[in-house]
């Protein structure tokens, strides 16, 4: 071997203090980003879905186990999606595959790199697909929420953690659906509900992790159709909650769409798992 | 890469061990983004490649595991079309006519491409479908692993890579899962170019497909 192909030891010593100062600086960089969001706790649950036979453990009857996580108390706003972007830039709306985000992907921004009239920094983010979504979320360490999370924080109202027999409450929603969507989207914030988590309702539609899991259209449509063969252990999900439009439409939407849609009001938010502790039932 | 190793070994003598690791790893970063740079086309990692196309499903990284408790990667299957399809062992109806239809559309093909066409079934079941449960279906279902290949992910990338191959899934409870069933065509650079949703028969329009497409790639 010629003895030019080999560093120095001068040469490895410059090496290594470069390779220490880009660890720092990486450092430094993952807990500037990691500071950057709000989450909020949420306590381990037990918790009705209107999904019912769910994967989780039934340990009582029409209860399923939520475990500890923490929730963004805003969803990503189109400024921070923006900054995520440059610093992976595979997400930015030139340059990524088109096996991950249709071409309506972050269409209501103005160019690659600038948001625009149509996209203020502090308006949510939406024309995401789940797959950039997803890529966000493990940005800061976090995952999208399941189905389930989702549903739980989404039951609040502003003064009960489960405010779904509520009439008000879901004719409140159901208003909101009825709304066009064809104006600007509003900036993020606002009040809290009873977890302290806001934009659950009212503000746009969120993606959540499993939403390849919630099959409820092929399912009920279906069954006694020669289709049903597609679906192993077809007919086994059925909704506990029927009457419950408000939440059902969310999964509706969600079951119809694919990983790589994007639609002008379908954003997201993370969510990070925490350690379990006792599950106790959302109060009413 | 050899260069670096003969050269530290070399030099093992006048540096530490960490400072050796410390070089090694910064001499490792160099080479990858050095090789990704002169590589041919075909042997570039999936990451990193600006060749292989947007509508790939090898532009996602999937890192599995065989029923020989061997690990890869998903793009492993790159440079040759894949029939593909997602399962679980413990299926009782719907999973043994995957297997069945997977083989009456191998034994279809002409026999030129006849059992050249590799299989990958990835399993729901992360939890139970291990490498030895895995082995005892491919034994079971009289599978050529020199063919086929049993696989399962972790959580997170399963549900990408239903994802990416549109099928849907959900656990039930008891072990059992309710999924979308569908034997899905790639070619050789991992684009979906056919599926089908006929399980237990034979989709003559899909057999002409992979035929075709082997021919081609």
């Amino acid at each position: 071997m010629d003895a030019a192909d080999c560093p120095t030891r001068t040469g490895r010593r410059f090496q290594l203090s470069l390779l220490l100062a880009g660890l720092v600086l990486v450092q430094v960089w993952i807990t500037a980003s990691a500071a950057a969001a709000d989450y909020v706790p949420i306590a381990a649950s037990m918790f009705s879905s209107v999904m019912a036979n769910d994967a989780a453990i039934n340990t009582n009857v029409g209860l399923t186990q939520v475990a500890a996580f923490s929730i963004r108390q805003t969803p990503v706003t189109n400024g921070e999606y923006l900054a995520f972007a440059k610093r992976h830039r595979t997400w930015l709306r030139d340059k990524v595959p088109r096996v991950f985000a249709d071409r309506g992907y972050l269409a209501r921004w103005s160019t690659a790199t600038t948001l625009g009239e149509d996209a203020g920094p502090n308006q949510p983010v939406t024309n995401v697909s789940w797959f950039a979504a997803q890529a966000f979320c493990e940005s800061e360490n976090a995952r999208l929420p399941t189905w389930l999370e989702w549903e739980l924080v989404a039951a609040a109202d502003a003064q009960v953690k489960d405010a779904r027999a509520d009439p008000a409450w879901r004719a409140g929603i159901l208003k909101w659906y009825s709304q066009s969507s064809a104006g600007a989207l509003p900036n993020v914030g606002g009040p809290t509900n009873a977890y302290g988590v806001r934009n659950m309702h009212g503000l746009i539609w969120e993606w959540v992790d499993d939403f390849n899991a919630l099959l409820v259209s092929s399912d009920s449509r279906k069954q006694g159709d020669p289709d049903k063969l597609q679906f192993c252990g077809a007919g086994a999900i059925s909704l506990k909650d029927r009457d419950n439009y408000a939440v059902l439409m969310r999964i509706a939407l969600l079951s119809s769409l694919s990983a790589i849609d994007s639609t002008r009001n379908l954003g997201f938010r993370c969510v990070r798992p925490l350690a379990n502790t006792t599950f106790t039932e959302a109060s009413k | 890469m050899n260069s670096t190793h003969l050269c530290d070994i070399q030099h093992h003598r006048c540096v530490s061990t960490a400072q050796r690791l410390a070089a090694l790893c910064f001499l490792g970063i160099i080479h990858v983004a050095h090789a990704a740079e002169i590589a041919p086309a075909d042997t570039i990692p999936p990451t990193v490649s600006r060749k292989l196309p947007g509508d790939s499903v090898y532009q996602l990284s999937v890192p599995l595991v065989d029923q020989a408790a061997r690990e890869f990667s998903l793009d492993r299957f790159r440079g040759k079309p894949l029939l593909v399809t997602m399962f679980y062992s413990h299926c009782p109806f719907v999973c043994p006519r995957i297997v069945e239809s997977l083989k009456k559309t191998e034994a279809a093909l002409p026999i030129a491409v006849r059992n050249k066409v590799p299989v990958l079934m990835v399993s729901f079941d992360i939890a139970r479908d291990d490498p030895t449960a895995l082995k005892a279906l491919a034994v079971e279902r009289h599978i050529d692993t020199n063919v086929w290949t049993l696989a399962r992910s972790d959580a997170a990338h399963t549900r990408k890579l239903a994802a990416i191959l549109g099928i849907q899934y959900r656990e039930l409870g008891g072990g059992d899962f309710n999924h979308t069933s569908v034997l899905l065509l790639l070619d050789r650079d991992g684009r979906i170019v056919g599926k089908t949703f006929e399980i237990g028969g034979i989709d003559p329009a899909f057999v002409k497909l992979v035929a075709k497409t082997t021919a081609r790639d």
